[in-house]
């Protein structure tokens, strides 16, 4: 049956009553002007409450998510969500505060609040070694631009105008993007057995010289890989005082193993809907605090909380070389809550297990895909690993084969150097069981395929729709019921 | 282990299947000088008492009898939002990428799509953006693409929140912005029509704007059209029931701030960026955009589209860096939507504006020597003129009766001081204007007293 949209289902004059107050005494044309006012009525669905309900519970029904499916996508980290954090962002002590309240006087009316940015602040300090935080930024690529655009400030405040940013080639789309937002060119690492190769660093350092502001560097890399030349690189680029960026994406990996901050790194961003668990919500929210060395403070975004003397908080007047407001207050309070609980939860110990079991699960997955799959990089990965579809098949077609035996299929064609490429990246919080039902179903969709080449091509069967007309999409722009 | 499953038995079996001897030896590629010498100290904790302390700290905020608006309301939430939206099948959902097993984040985004374009009476909206200051941003720069120009015409009277923040993002980017001063808290038109010339490739508005004046800035858009530039103007989106909207005025781009629509104040967010425009403007959108389209059978889907103008395939040229949105919160903002249809919105809307005429009525008659700011019509917000400094007033307001009469208006516009924007929304009564009116009657009368007694 087709799943109608809520505006098929609208019928004029339906309303939810008990929802809405009452009809105000005035309309809005008693109130302003009526030239001011708007002619015609919004076209929103006309339902009730039941439809509303009904509609949108069914629209779930039709999604694959982490508590319903393993869902591995590389460089995602779809761990568990734990149902505490929920609980504890739900408090309506936290969550009917409004922001301006902080400004009132001395922020009396929100410690409760300002304690819990204030904590969740040291303790990313505490976990990657860097100096201080900024929890501003809205998701990883906000965080990414803060991080660079303080890197852009730093050169500024030292009266120079570097306009280089150095990305490794398998680097996420948006560390490129983030940092032409920033202002600056980006030129491109070629990498060396799927590494960051020094030798590539000084070759640019030769062509391009003190016109380097930066690196920018993931880490584990996106081919989940540990990088095994990062004193020696950070070493590099701090001969010619440009600063070395560190994107978070993969710190479940070494949570607790190694502090970003210890060696070399100068700016760091986190995606707390990765590393610290916050639900990714069919695409955001997320957070993306950025962390610095000591050097970088006085660029960090305004306000800065600080805890006084008499252990109350408040936010510092805004400093004259800070990059300014990247958001609009002071970071997405609700994720931030999120984290802080599952940090608490957790605690140092419990986020080292995680490093360890996330690790140990990619490499168990890996060890059973190692007959299937091509392994490009036959060596220890960290939290996730790359791999290629075998020859004769195309990683969308296993990805597709995945979805029809109730698999989330991992990240796809992603980093573009590796031909036809898979990353699973499973997350500590999956069972062997579960590990294993996946390797198997790899196992089963690759052989069936050998045998019958088309079977592929027709999967995922039994789901709300099979493969889309992509090309249809973007010809006719169908991007809303009225076009 | 808290959320790690594994036995024992299994992780000695797995171990040997990597063909390891134990966990830290899968980190051999992190040499000893590199482990760190100190970690989070601190120990985890029992459910429970994550759940005890955190209670405990949320009881630390004060409650407070609050008229603060600036941009964030206290709107009323239907319980059916939070039900609706906390199921965890689109909670912990990824971004939609594999269609086939996200129609219902996919088909959520189309239909949110569709409410936000409608809304605006524009074209398209796309997927989400962080906030209203972000979207504004981005705003500023399809104009500045669009238009192959860098100026952008700014009214004073956008929020100063949202200001400041298109001074970051635009920090290291070809772009100036021209700041047009308010008039008493009202746009001043002339000026901003006269800052418009053939270098500009945009002009940015709100309305109701930071003050809550209502304008129809249909002139203004009229005189940038003439010279090739486009038109933003960031909108209030529940009184957008009832107000003239984007498209009637002409404008090429609408944004606004989605937390009045079913999220909660929350400290500061997560909140959500809306964004809508004209169809001649799609290819130059930030963000993902979902498209309606057929599988191989016939039966309708929705997928992602257009995606040659995103990060993961444009990498430095993207039109945004934007990859993680406010999905979830989008969702929510549906929800509201559909809960409240034509009619619940627009009574939200005029209800909240009503009583915001109620307070203003109340308090120029209470108080002697308070006055509106000006006589230009307002939504559910007003700014008023005080005698007396309006941060203190709010200050003591909050220490003495644990009521936030509003925002003094001061701390961000020089000259201002006695000025205090009150907001309201549907959940305000008449008997909290009365509270309203007495506290600050109360805490005026003290200052005035003290002026008095220092000189």
């Amino acid at each position: 049956m087709k799943m109608q949209t809520i505006f098929e289902k609208s019928v004029p004059g339906r309303r939810t009553t008990g929802l809405a107050p009452e009809p105000a005494q005035h309309r809005a044309s008693d109130l302003v002007p009526g030239e001011l006012t708007r002619s015609e009525a919004v076209r929103l669905p006309e339902c009730s409450e039941l439809d509303v309900v009904r509609h949108f519970t069914q629209l779930a029904k039709l999604n694959y998510s982490v508590d319903a499916n393993f869902y591995p996508l590389g460089s995602c980290t779809m761990k568990y969500n734990p149902k505490v954090t929920e609980v504890v962002a739900a408090m309506p002590g936290f969550n009917k505060v409004h922001p301006l309240l902080a400004r009132i006087g001395n922020g009396q009316g929100c410690q409760g609040s300002m304690h819990c940015l204030y904590v969740l602040e040291r303790s990313l300090c505490a976990i990657t070694g860097m100096e201080a935080f900024t929890l501003q930024p809205m998701a990883g690529a906000n965080g990414e631009f803060t991080g660079v655009s303080i890197i852009a400030a730093y050169h500024r405040a030292k009266g120079r105008d570097r306009r280089i940013m150095l990305i490794p080639d398998a680097a996420h789309g948006t560390n490129p993007a983030s940092a032409a937002m920033a202002g600056f060119t980006v030129v491109e690492l070629p990498s060396r057995d799927g590494m960051v190769d020094p030798e590539a660093v000084k070759a640019a350092m030769e062509k391009y010289g003190e016109n380097i502001a930066g690196l920018m560097m993931t880490c584990p890399n996106t081919l989940g890989l540990m990088e095994v030349h990062l004193r020696e690189v950070a070493a590099l680029l701090h001969s010619i005082d440009a600063l070395v960026y560190y994107d978070g994406a993969n710190m479940n990996a070494i949570l607790g193993k190694m502090r970003v901050g210890d060696v070399g790194f100068d700016v760091v961003h986190l995606n707390l809907h990765k590393t610290f668990a916050t639900p990714h919500g069919g695409g955001g929210p997320g957070a993306g605090p950025v962390g610095v060395c000591e050097r970088l403070i006085p660029f960090l975004p305004s306000p800065r909380i600080t805890r006084k003397a008499d252990g109350s908080y408040e936010f510092l007047p805004d400093n004259p070389e800070s990059i300014g407001h990247v958001g609009p207050f002071y970071g997405s309070f609700g994720v931030l809550l999120k984290a802080l609980a599952y940090i608490l939860r957790l605690g140092g110990e419990g986020l080292e297990r995680v490093a360890e079991y996330a690790v140990l699960n990619a490499n168990y997955l890996r060890a059973k895909l190692k007959d299937v799959l091509d392994e490009p990089y036959d060596r220890i990965c960290m939290h996730e690993f790359v791999a290629s579809a075998p020859a004769g098949l195309k990683a969308l077609d296993i990805a597709k084969g995945l979805l029809e035996l109730g698999f989330h299929a991992p990240t796809m064609y992603f980093p573009l150097l590796v031909h036809e490429c898979l990353m699973p990246e499973p997350t500590e919080t999956e069972s062997m069981q579960t590990l294993d039902a996946f390797s198997d179903a790899v196992h089963a969709i690759v052989a069936r395929a050998k045998e019958d080449p088309d079977y592929l091509a027709e999967a995922p069967r039994g789901l709300p729709v099979s493969r889309l007309d992509e090309t249809e999409a973007a010809r006719k722009m169908h991007l809303t019921e009225d076009m | 282990m808290p959320y790690i499953p594994h036995t024992q038995a299994e992780r000695d079996h797995m171990l040997a299947t990597v063909g390891v001897q134990s966990l830290d030896d899968l980190f051999a590629d992190i040499t000893a000088d590199m482990r760190p010498q100190s970690f989070l100290a601190s120990r985890g904790l029992p459910e429970q008492e994550v759940i005890a302390l955190c209670e405990e700290l949320a009881n630390r905020n004060q409650s407070v009898l609050s008229f603060l608006g600036a941009g964030y309301y206290d709107h009323g939430i239907p319980a059916a939002v939070d039900a609706l939206a906390g199921q965890s099948a689109f909670l912990t959902a990824y971004t939609p990428y594999q269609a086939e097993c996200s129609q219902g984040t996919l088909q959520a985004i189309f239909e949110f799509q569709t409410a936000v374009a409608r809304l605006m009476e524009l074209d398209c909206a796309n997927a989400s953006l962080y906030d209203c200051g972000t979207a504004l941003f981005e705003a500023s720069t399809m104009c500045v693409r669009a238009a192959r120009k860098r100026k952008i015409v700014l009214d004073e009277g956008v929020n100063p929140v949202w200001r400041n923040m298109l001074h970051t993002y635009a920090a290291n980017l070809p772009m100036e912005f021209v700041l047009v001063p308010h008039r008493d808290g009202r746009p001043d038109k002339e000026a901003l029509i006269a800052a418009i010339d053939k270098d500009t490739a945009g002009v940015v508005v709100q309305n109701p704007n930071f003050f809550g004046v209502v304008c129809d800035y249909a002139d203004v858009f009229a005189a940038a059209k003439k010279v090739k530039a486009f038109s933003v103007v960031a909108v209030n989106p529940v009184l957008q029931a009832v107000l003239k909207t984007p498209g009637a005025m002409g404008a090429d781009i609408a944004v606004a701030e989605g937390q009045s629509l079913g999220l909660p104040l929350n400290f500061g967010g997560p909140y959500l960026g809306l964004m809508a425009c004209t169809k001649a403007l799609i290819r130059q959108m930030p963000g993902r955009l979902v498209g309606r389209t057929h599988d191989k059978e016939g039966r309708t889907g929705y997928v992602l589209t257009l995606q040659a103008r995103e990060q993961h395939i444009r990498r430095a040229k993207a039109t945004s860096n934007i990859c993680s949105n406010q999905n979830a919160c989008a969702l929510r903002s549906l929800i509201y939507l559909s809960l409240m249809g034509p009619q619940g919105l627009r009574d939200v809307a005029e209800n909240s504006m009503e009583m915001a005429h109620y307070a203003a009525r109340t308090l120029t008659a209470g108080i002697e020597g308070t006055q509106l700011l000006n006589e230009a019509p307002f939504g559910n917000e007003v700014a008023l003129s005080l005698p007396v400094s309006a941060d203190l007033v709010v200050q003591r307001c909050l220490a003495k009766h644990k009521v936030v009469p509003g925002y003094p208006v001061g701390r961000t516009y020089a000259g201002l001081d006695k000025v205090l924007l009150v907001a309201c929304t549907e959940k305000n009564t008449i008997g909290q204007v009365g509270i309203l009116l007495d506290a600050m009657q109360d805490v005026i009368a003290d200052i005035l007293q003290e002026e008095a007694l220092h000189g």
